[in-house]
């Protein structure tokens, strides 16, 4: 009994972590930019076939895991922001917020377009195989997932609070005006949240493909799951949307394991409309006010 | 009476004229013999429906290039259902209205389960590549299938785990939809007749992508062997976490799970999987073996069952028709009834094949197990009408 629940727990942290680094993207983004990126989840699918085209032409992987970072932060760091963001933001979030639901549908069905609608594998950066700790059997690539997944929060969390870079998108997010008042190019920062949202899109890929298969239709369910993440943590706090991510993923696998499988999807919903209910603000976030 | 002035007596002569010229052109044009292949060309069978549809397109290419059928040259018109019932039945509406001489798909059993009654009321002879034993056990004189039913398959299996694997319970995962309630209920019943426990039976969806959990269950149910019943990238998926949560005892599946398009997105994780499958390229006969290299050659990857059932299927229809010396979609499905094809006969049926006066086909079928990424035949097993 304790095994199964500590395997089914490590197991959904692992999922949860990925969930995490995409909730991450949009916490990023809504704190510097007022962002809400529902093309999230593309900007996960969309690198992995990148890299597969890559690979197509016999590039070992590191070295196409690399030229694909830098081709996502190209097209969803910089040209994300100067193509869509920036003539749209300031139309207000709405109409944003419905021109990256355009952009999703658009991807969807340019990558359906150029590669077709089937499933591709994807390898794997990570060991098979399955080590026992006492008594509860852990799989070599949850425990990579879930490295990776925390080395990068925290450096991205470090990077945030102890560079002077850092500082300056932190300020750029909290007050713009005074940032600018500072000498802070504000708009450099914005695009440096969006560069780096892009960047941990493409790390969320290189984890989640390989069991999931590159498919036009991942982006879907996963944008679905890590914006939720970010709601039920905190939509303005990075801790909150590492927190959100790794409660869904662990709460989805409990109910999968001791509720019935075909429930586990609405599980991250439930907890969603949960705390939209009683702590609108997420479980880390802190309550904002804005004037209209 | 008004009086025909020149200028429109020239414009009568000259349409005249013009009609006149065109006839022979007409007349030139060589006949044709239409096809529409209703599929699912994407969404979840997107996998099953493209191998589906090039093995029809490779069949009616050299047919075509053979001259045709009774010296007609074939046109195929493919449609998407986008793997969903509801306009899989609209298509085949829209493919009746087009007057074809044969209706090929769906492929998804629930697909052809909402459509069939469309055809059959049509009068359409319909090939499927469907399992679902309820397909043919509906009295449908029109569908025909390209595989085995789940009632003629699931017997072989259940042998197979408690006489090869001995296997004296088994844990069961399988998909919840048409196709996987059909293979479940059927490879139950086997199981159970011949005193295989079911461990624990988990039913999963279409085109999940997480199946963390419906594994750790099936691994603590502790059964002797797993039996998986899901589609193509859902099988590839789960084969991933089986590996990835180490599981160690057998993995049996029915067709899809030892698919060659399962084995290729699963990658190391198929390897040691076990099952019968009706189909496959890797069968020992050296008409199959040319198949799958014309195949290879002409869509530049490996074809699965369904590659090979869409081929069949066209065959089938070549051999028939050539039997009755005439285009008469009624008494195609008539002569369907109790027929034995061979491959003397006609090559391209590439097994000799007798079908039932349902619809139901019989024919060898293979027990074939994974080995470094590739499906090796270990039995050929013999139609069921002779085993």
């Amino acid at each position: 009994m304790f095994a199964d629940l500590a395997q089914l727990t490590i197991s959904g942290l692992a999922t949860g972590a990925i969930y995490a680094l995409a909730a991450m993207g949009f916490t990023l983004l809504w704190q510097t930019s007022s962002t809400i990126n529902f093309a999230q989840g593309e900007f996960v699918m969309v690198p992995a076939f990148i890299m597969l085209g890559f690979l197509g032409i016999g590039m070992p992987l590191i070295f196409a895991f690399a030229l694909t970072l830098a081709a996502s932060a190209l097209i969803f760091g910089v040209g994300f922001k100067r193509a869509v963001v920036d003539p749209m933001i300031r139309h207000g979030v709405l109409p944003l917020a419905i021109a990256a639901m355009a952009l999703s549908l658009a991807l969807q069905q340019g990558v359906k377009l150029v590669f077709g609608a089937e499933a591709r594998s994807v390898p794997d950066i990570l060991p098979d195989g399955v080590t026992r700790i006492v008594g509860v059997a852990v799989s070599y690539r949850d425990v990579g997932v879930l490295v990776i997944s925390f080395v990068l929060i925290l450096g991205l969390q470090l990077f945030l609070a102890r560079t002077l870079t850092g500082r300056a998108m932190q300020a750029s997010a909290q007050n713009p005006d005074g940032a600018r008042v500072l000498g802070i190019n504000v708009d450099r920062m914005i695009l440096y949240t969006f560069l780096a949202n892009a960047a941990l899109a493409s790390i969320a890929a290189l984890l989640v493909t390989p069991i999931y298969l590159a498919k036009f239709d991942l982006g879907g369910p996963l944008g679905l799951k890590a914006f939720c993440a970010a709601i039920i943590g905190g939509f303005n706090q990075m801790h909150g949307a590492l927190a959100g991510g790794l409660l869904i993923g662990v709460i989805e696998n409990l109910t999968g394991a001791y509720f019935a499988p075909q429930y586990k999807d609405a599980a991250a919903l439930v907890l969603f409309v949960i705390v939209i209910l009683f702590k609108p603000e997420g479980l880390f976030g802190r309550r904002e006010e804005r004037r209209v | 009476m008004a009086k025909t002035t020149r200028r429109e007596a020239l414009g009568i002569l000259g349409g005249a004229a013009a009609v006149g010229l065109a006839r022979p052109a007409i007349a030139q044009q060589p006949q044709t013999v239409k096809f529409v292949n209703v599929v699912e060309l994407s969404g979840a069978g997107v996998t099953s429906g493209t191998n589906w549809r090039d093995g029809i397109e490779l069949a009616v290419r050299e047919l075509n290039a053979a001259g045709g059928i009774l010296g007609r040259r074939i046109e195929v018109q493919h449609l998407d259902t986008a793997s969903n019932p509801g306009q899989a039945r609209a298509l085949v509406t829209r493919a009746i209205d087009q007057d074809p001489y044969i209706l090929f798909g769906p492929v998804f059993s629930g697909s052809v389960m909402v459509s069939m009654a469309v055809a059959q009321e049509a009068r359409m002879p319909q090939f499927t590549g469907g399992e679902a034993t309820a397909i043919t056990a509906q009295g449908n004189p029109y569908i025909f299938r390209t595989s085995f039913s789940q009632v003629q398959a699931m017997p072989k299996v259940a042998a197979y785990l408690k006489d090869q694997v001995r296997a004296q319970s088994v844990s069961i995962i399988w998909v919840n939809n048409d196709f996987g309630k059909g293979g479940r209920d059927a490879i139950m019943a086997e199981l159970q007749r011949r005193g295989v426990r079911v461990a624990i039976d988990v039913s999963t969806e279409q085109n999940q992508v997480d199946f963390s959990s419906a594994v750790l269950r099936a691994k603590n149910a502790n059964a002797d062997a797993l039996f998986v019943y899901l589609n193509e990238d859902e099988s590839a998926r789960i084969l991933r976490e089986i590996r990835r949560q180490g599981y160690d005892k057998p993995i049996i599946g029915e067709t899809v799970l030892p698919s060659q398009q399962v084995i290729e997105l699963a990658g190391d994780a198929a390897n040691g999987i076990r099952g019968h499958v009706g189909l496959t390229v890797n069968a020992p006969i050296p008409a199959i073996q040319d198949f799958s290299r014309r195949f290879q050659a002409a869509f530049n990857r490996i074809s699965d069952h369904n590659g090979i059932k869409g081929f069949f299927a066209v065959h089938v229809v070549n051999a028939v028709t050539k039997r009755l010396g005439r285009f008469d979609r009624q008494a195609f499905a008539e002569a369907m009834k109790n027929i034995r094809i061979t491959t003397a006969d006609a090559p391209g049926v590439l097994m000799d094949v007798s079908y039932d006066d349902k619809g139901n086909l019989d024919r060898d079928s293979f027990l074939v197990e994974v080995r470094n990424g590739r499906q090796e035949v270990v039995a050929v097993l013999p139609p069921i009408g002779r085993s």
